[in-house]
């Protein structure tokens, strides 16, 4: 096996027409090794969910323009036809959805939803696919599987919908997991559990995964790599303990500074001021710059180029030091 | 599910009993003696009051309302004064012909509409969409006398294909699944079935456009299910709205086709209700409206039925 990664994203650039044009992804890069987990960190409209949608091709086409390349082992994303595509998604990568009860077809029972993803990429009966989906259920842990099989996405809970939909992306043995903000529309009790049962099983089948967050504490908890996002591009790549401890950009000190947890009573959160850009144009320099509490002239001149402050560890930042420097 | 049944069910007891209060009254409110159109003109007050006890006119209306319906229930509607024949067997007659022409109606209207509304669903904002929107709108406005009588010029008089009127060939004969009298089935048909053509045409586009956007759409295409695929879980969706309004549409088509069955002359009853009325016959009125006013109820039932055991989450309501 070549140690080359499972996932390779090369200058991505999505941009949606319409009345109004949107520049969603600007260049983004990352690779992704087998086993390994990327959080990809980033406020509402920073392009991490159409990052991951382009990554299964699901963004509408018709109104869609995506540049750039998506290799996910060895298949071209971006050149493959209709057949192959349905053939790639849920077999070598799957995704996972934010609201379970939007993302499960309301009129098929659970287990016919799980069996009909195993019947369609293992052709195998339809018997053999419903054990196969009262095993994932065995899996993800939901109590009386036999039973919950035969039950609609409306007669359950929000977190067993949500580990239904896990055990309905895991059917087909995906190499990638893509899992799109999966705990935000979860209790905070219910959120660990599908955190650390998350963690388990990617760690159980060896699965590399990619989960989009806005929440830092979810992106710590379950990333090896975390990545931040801003305005359609990564600001800031690194460990979990770069990114943690040795924030090298500006917008990633401020999310951090943000967070509630540490905070002392009584004081004001430190919240990063204005608002992200509208990406009607493709930011031309860095699009940070505006917010930013450090800005010096040269930001608003051209588009930083990422500099790799310590091994592995990059910042977008004018001003951020380069390593041995 | 049965729980359900059984409660459905007995609401189709208060409502009927409902709509045969109304059906008798209504008849009774209208202006016309009934027995003016029987009576020579010139005949006496003695006959007229004769007459009058023979069909029991001279009691109070909630009388006759109780004898009425104490008839009904022993599947009795009384006689009709212009053909002194059993109101049930001349309504029988009719709606045998009447159903055979909604059925037909629908299932034109009901088939094209779904395939108008799935392309222009599927096709959003595209000129195919733009043409199946245009189609569905004029097939609701057109007023479909006018259609009927355009159908018979061009396809009876300009070009001799198809019969004008009638339900058969020679007058009063039996109806036959043949040619020769199919014959005479399809343009009522087609112009009855323009608009449940359109009003499915809209409610199936509006269904799909409104699925699609779901974002279970996209789960099922993430986990690699094809185009064919996920057109199947669109028509599952929306098979119980569509369906239940082809029902309404089957129920209105069953009552509502005075015009269409006057224009081609087809024995249905429509046709009957137009005779009725012009004649005052009030026992074969009153009969033919609470027929097609119970056809309603009874379809109204099935469609929720039918309803209920294809989406599960109306059973829990």
């Amino acid at each position: 096996m070549t140690n080359r990664p499972l996932v390779e994203v090369r200058d991505l650039h999505v941009r949606f027409r319409g009345e109004r044009n949107v520049h969603a992804v600007n260049g983004v890069d990352f690779a992704l090794n087998r086993g390994e987990v990327l959080g990809i960190l980033g406020e509402s409209g920073s392009g991490k969910s159409v990052t991951l949608k382009a990554l299964l091709r699901l963004l509408p086409e018709r109104r869609t323009e995506i540049k750039g390349a998506i290799r996910v082992g060895d298949e071209d994303v971006l050149a493959l036809g209709p057949e192959a595509l349905a053939d790639f998604r849920g077999k070598t990568a799957s995704m996972i959805f934010q609201e379970p009860m939007l993302a499960l077809d309301p009129v098929y029972t659970v287990g016919q939803q799980i069996a009909e993803a195993v019947e369609r990429h293992e052709k195998c009966g339809a018997a053999a696919a419903r054990r196969r989906a009262l095993e994932m259920l065995e899996r993800v842990r939901i109590p009386s599987p036999e039973r919950r099989l035969d039950s609609y996405p409306h007669e359950m809970s929000g977190g067993m919908r949500q580990r239904a939909m896990i055990a309905l992306a895991l059917a087909c043995r995906p190499q990638v997991l893509l899992a799109d903000e999966p705990t935000t529309a979860l209790d905070a009790t219910v959120q660990i559990q599908i955190l650390l049962l998350l963690r388990e099983l990617q760690r159980e089948l060896g699965m590399a995964a990619i989960f989009v967050t806005h929440d830092i504490g979810v992106a710590v908890e379950v990333s090896d790599r975390i990545a931040v996002m801003y305005a359609g591009r990564i600001v800031e790549t690194g460990s979990v303990a770069d990114i943690v401890r040795r924030p090298a950009h500006p917008y990633t000190r401020g999310l951090l500074a943000s967070t509630v947890h540490g905070a002392m009573r009584g004081r004001r959160l430190d919240a990063i001021p204005g608002a992200p850009p509208a990406l009607s144009e493709a930011p031309a320099s860095c699009s940070f710059a505006p917010r930013c509490g450090e800005v010096q002239p040269e930001c608003h001149a051209r588009v930083p180029d990422a500099v790799t402050v310590a091994p592995a560890h990059l910042s977008r930042c004018l001003r951020s030091v380069a390593a041995g420097g | 599910m049965l729980v359900y049944l059984i409660r459905r069910l007995l609401y189709v007891v208060p409502i009927a009993l409902a709509v045969s209060v109304v059906c008798f009254s209504l008849v009774h409110i209208a202006p016309g003696d009934p027995l003016v159109s029987i009576l020579p003109p010139d005949a006496s007050q003695a006959l007229v009051e004769q007459m009058k006890k023979s069909y029991g006119f001279d009691r109070p209306i909630p009388v006759q309302f109780a004898i009425w319906l104490g008839k009904i229930a022993q599947g009795d509607l009384g006689t009709s004064i212009a053909t002194s024949r059993p109101v049930l067997q001349e309504i029988t007659k009719a709606v045998g012909n009447t159903l055979m022409l909604a059925f037909a109606a629908t299932l034109i209207g009901f088939t094209l509409g779904c395939f108008f509304g799935f392309v222009a669903g599927y096709f959003r904002d595209t000129l195919v969409d733009r043409i199946a929107v245009t189609v569905s709108i004029l097939g609701v406005s057109v007023p479909h006398y006018w259609l009927g009588m355009v159908l018979v010029i061009c396809f009876s008089v300009l070009l001799p294909w198809r019969p004008p009127t009638g339900a058969g060939p020679g007058s009063s004969a039996a109806w036959v699944w043949d040619w020769e009298h199919v014959k005479y089935l399809i343009l009522p048909a087609v112009t009855m079935s323009v608009i449940p053509m359109g009003i499915v045409t809209r409610t199936v586009r509006a269904l799909v456009g409104d699925i699609l956007s779901q974002e279970f759409v996209d789960a099922l295409r993430a986990k690699g299910l094809t185009d064919w695929g996920v057109f199947q879980h669109v028509v599952k969706n929306a098979a119980p709205t569509a369906l239940a309004v082809m029902g309404l549409q089957l129920g209105y088509l069953l009552g509502g086709s005075i015009l269409i069955e006057t224009v081609f002359s087809w024995p249905g009853t429509g046709f009957l209700l137009n005779a009725a009325i012009f004649q005052r016959d009030l026992p074969l009125l009153q009969g033919t409206i609470l027929v097609l006013a119970m056809f309603f109820v009874v379809l109204n039932l099935l469609v929720d039925t039918v309803q209920t055991a294809i989406d599960p989450r109306i059973r829990r309501g």
